[in-house]
């Protein structure tokens, strides 16, 4: 029994929780592992079975005995029974019937959530019971995001931004995760969590600088708009190609490791991104060296055009994370709740166990994938239109809130206001700056000027003492 | 028939130019195409020890490792010492977590080691073979390269360096003999070094592991058992973007990398014996940022310029070297710059001797640049 964890029936285990595999081979291993990995209508369960539950921790201490039994016998690899596989490659047993690992036998994995799409806590004990003043800035940062959206996206099809990308749908998956993890665990972002960076406290101003690529901006005008980052608030800088961050985000988890810092990286990015080699290199080495990592995948259905069953067939992002060694969980994403839960759990593990986690939050892309896009080209209105209405984050947990007692017409209307107003104040500002002096576009891309780019800056100074008037000098910062 | 290119020396005298072949009087595949002519440390670099190019890495990598806590080596079968010996002995010193094989992934290998550096670590990271850092081009030339200039210097993998074999083996065939530095000495915002001898390769590798910027460390894979000079014990650092003048001459300035600069050497040697012309030799070392002030400077006195590398001709940095030397030496040219260097074919098994831009090819260069 002991030799099962790591075989092929670990990956089944994880991820088929009262499967028809399981009623046709009901070994009690098989059955056990189940429950106590992924039988989540509660998240407690889904942390606590690693250390209170009794079955669990009896389970615990099987695979940890395991564990250490592999560990010790990874650089030996001598066949002991004849009955017992042994191959280095995975401890299992055999079997005499021929039969595959059918994943079309197997159910898909649940999607935790809190609260249902009234705002109606199912289970009190999965309330994390975070008091007013958390919820409302939670609340608050959900709308002002939406705010900032809003005009920012009419900004652009004004033509006064060359881009831009929304969070509508997705800001729960922003505030719910960046809520339960300390600010200084640092973020690798993909491009579509703006929400992280409000939660942190950094300025609209800030947000619009980048957009606008004005003097004030910290990237100093050299990115595309939404490509943000601060180290400030220990935000990677965003980069347009996808996955990259992923592997980096490893990285920095196993410096933080050996640094002992208690600090974890989390490290986003959507359902498509996850079709790149980078995603399958990250996740194998965060597993093989015990990265403390969070990985969330924002699973909101579509890749630009491209919807999810054209990106992939098995069970979404969440069953891969068992087939590496990472325990993996799906999340209602619409539910800033569920989301919250989720990813504190994670960062325990993370840092109790030194090893990655994985967390797919299901949720719906509501904006176009970007100003340059059109979405109704290859999806219905009616469908956008039945997710914003029906099953949005920012209603469900005004919807909580109003419950609570803790928001309530006035207050929206209120709030509103002020958001529109923080918002129309930093675009404002934001349009009044001019962009950085054009020579720091020959800045840091070393850490000190190669001569030859020296030469070739003092050539595009000489060039514009004759050729100027040709261009747009004037909206730029002198010096 | 021609079956190795160490031979015994014919000469004939073809239109008034002396023509050079040589007759086989071997047919073992396992001899060089070159020979390694040793570098000698000064007598203030103190103590010495003799190691071979892969002891010299190996020596500077622990180096690092003793001066920099934070800094950690990883990649391919490092553990055990690695496919060439670089890193044996590391992980018994410095414990698992700070020398450690990862899964077979390059992508993975350089997008960690980025990552890394961006959280203040010192990355150190191994390629097995330069001829796989393809599935990291990504990695290396859109992120490493660009994160300190995107992020407007709030970030950067300054601590970040690429270790990878190189070069032609003598029987690598496609897949274990590519030349691979101008696909990255066209991305700004990286350091390219080619060392050519255990001496110059601790040195060097030192700088790039400390220096703030990503690093890419080829190593002539050819020179890491037969390459062997007294290198100094001590820690040191050679400069990067600093050419070296190896043979100062008159007629001809030699431009050359890596092992190539073995070939140039006996090469000045020949064509002073053979052509009676004088060969200014020069090491690039670093590819990018280069040294043009050396390079200009010596070719401005030569008036002719010839650079040689084992990788393909066309867009090979020959092509930039030739380039900026046609601008800024333009009125001190005597003849049109040549470029010898591998053909524009993949790298082949049994015909490199054929393909190699060996020592004769090299001396019809001097020849025709001398005779224009």
């Amino acid at each position: 029994m002991l030799k099962l964890y790591r075989s092929t029936s670990f990956v089944c285990n994880i991820c088929k929780n009262g499967s028809k595999f399981l009623s046709q081979h009901s070994s009690s291993s098989y059955s056990n592992k189940i429950r106590t990995t992924f039988n989540v209508n509660n998240i407690n369960l889904f942390i606590n079975q690693r250390t209170f539950c009794a079955e669990s921790q009896q389970q615990q201490q099987q695979q940890q005995s395991q564990q250490s039994i592999l560990q010790e016998s990874h650089n030996v690899s001598i066949i002991n029974d004849q009955n017992e596989a042994e191959f280095p490659g995975a401890r299992s047993k055999f079997v005499t019937n021929l039969q595959f690992f059918d994943p079309d036998h197997f159910e898909n994995i649940p999607v935790y959530r809190v609260m249902n799409r009234d705002g109606l806590v199912l289970d009190e004990k999965q309330d994390p019971n975070l008091d007013k003043e958390f919820m409302t800035k939670i609340y608050k940062g959900m709308t002002l995001l939406n705010s900032m959206d809003r005009v920012l996206y009419e900004s652009q099809r004004q033509g006064r931004i060359s881009f831009y990308m929304t969070n509508y749908g997705e800001e729960g998956t922003h505030f719910g995760s960046a809520a339960a993890i300390s600010n200084n665990d640092l973020v690798f972002g993909q491009y579509r969590e703006a929400g992280v960076l409000i939660w942190r406290g950094f300025e609209i101003d800030k947000l619009m600088a980048q957009c606008y690529g004005n003097s004030e901006d910290l990237h100093k005008g050299r990115s595309m708009p939404v490509h943000y980052g601060t180290r400030d608030l220990c935000f990677v800088s965003i980069s347009s190609p996808l996955s990259t961050q992923m592997p980096q985000a490893v990285g920095a988890a196993y410096a933080f490791k050996r640094q002992n810092q208690q600090r974890v990286v989390i490290c986003y990015f959507g359902e498509g991104a996850a079709s790149e080699g980078d995603f399958h290199a990250a996740l194998n080495f965060a597993a093989t060296l015990s990265a403390p990592v969070i990985f969330f995948c924002r699973n909101n259905g579509y890749a630009i055009s491209t919807p999810t069953h054209e990106q992939y067939r098995g069970d979404g992002i969440v069953c891969r994370g068992p087939a590496y060694g990472i325990p993996s969980i799906r999340v209602d994403g619409n539910d800033v709740l569920a989301v919250y839960n989720a990813t504190l759990a994670a960062k325990k593990i993370c840092l109790e166990e030194s090893r990655p986690v994985l967390i797919e939050a299901m949720t719906y892309r509501i904006g176009h994938h970007s100003t340059s896009d059109d979405s109704s080209a290859y999806r219905s209105v009616d469908e956008v239109r039945s997710w914003d209405q029906k099953d949005h984050p920012i209603t469900r947990l005004r919807k909580y809130l109003e419950q609570k007692g803790w928001w309530d017409e006035d207050l929206e209307k209120c709030w509103k206001n002020e958001a529109k107003r923080l918002v129309m104040t930093a675009f404002v500002k934001a349009e009044k700056l001019p962009k950085p002096n054009y020579m720091e576009m020959f800045e840091d891309v070393y850490d000190v000027m190669p001569k030859s780019l020296m030469q070739q800056a003092e050539e595009l100074k000489e060039h514009l003492k004759i050729y100027g008037g040709n261009y747009p000098i004037s909206n730029f910062k002198q010096n | 028939m021609i079956r190795s290119i160490l031979g015994r020396i014919l000469t004939a005298t073809i239109n008034n130019s002396t023509i050079i072949t040589t007759t086989t009087t071997t047919t073992s595949r396992t001899l060089s195409h070159f020979a390694f002519k040793p570098d000698t440390a000064a007598v203030s670099d103190g103590d010495t020890t003799r190691m071979n190019l892969f002891q010299a890495i190996n020596n500077a990598l622990e180096i690092a490792l003793v001066s920099d806590p934070k800094a950690v080596i990883f990649g391919e079968d490092v553990s055990f010492g690695g496919v060439f010996r670089c890193t044996v002995n590391l992980q018994d010193k410095f414990g698992k977590d700070r020398i450690f094989n990862t899964p077979l992934c390059e992508q993975g290998i350089v997008g960690f080691g980025i990552g890394l550096a961006a959280a203040g670590a010192t990355a150190i990271a191994e390629i097995q073979f330069a001829d796989y850092i393809f599935p990291a081009f990504d990695q290396i030339v859109n992120e490493a390269a660009k994160f300190r200039y995107r992020s407007g210097n709030q970030f950067d993998c300054g601590g970040l360096t690429i270790r990878t074999p190189c070069g032609a083996v003598g029987h690598g065939a496609l897949y274990h003999s590519q030349s691979v530095e101008s696909y990255f000495a066209h991305c700004p915002g990286l350091k390219i070094v080619i060392p050519r001898g255990p001496i110059q390769a601790k040195g060097l590798l030192l700088s790039c592991i400390r220096d703030q910027n990503p690093c890419i460390f080829f190593e002539p894979k050819i020179l890491y058992r037969l390459a062997v000079e007294q290198v100094p014990v001590k820690d040191y650092m050679l400069p990067l973007s600093k050419a070296e003048v190896l043979v100062e001459g008159d007629d001809v300035t030699l431009i050359g990398w890596g092992t190539q600069v073995h070939v140039l050497h006996e090469v000045c040697e020949m064509a002073r014996d053979q052509l009676n012309t004088s060969c200014e030799l020069i090491d690039l070392a670093t590819i990018m940022p280069w040294d043009r002030e050396t390079v200009i400077n010596s070719v401005k006195k030569t008036g002719r310029a010839i650079v040689a590398h084992e990788a393909p001709l066309t867009a090979g940095f020959g092509a930039e070297i030739a380039a900026t030397l046609q601008k800024e030496c333009f009125l001190h040219l005597e003849a049109p710059i040549l470029r010898v260097a591998g053909y524009d074919t993949p790298f082949p098994h049994v015909f490199e001797p054929f393909y190699l831009p060996d020592k004769w090819k090299c001396l019809e260069a001097i020849r025709k640049s001398i005779n224009y």
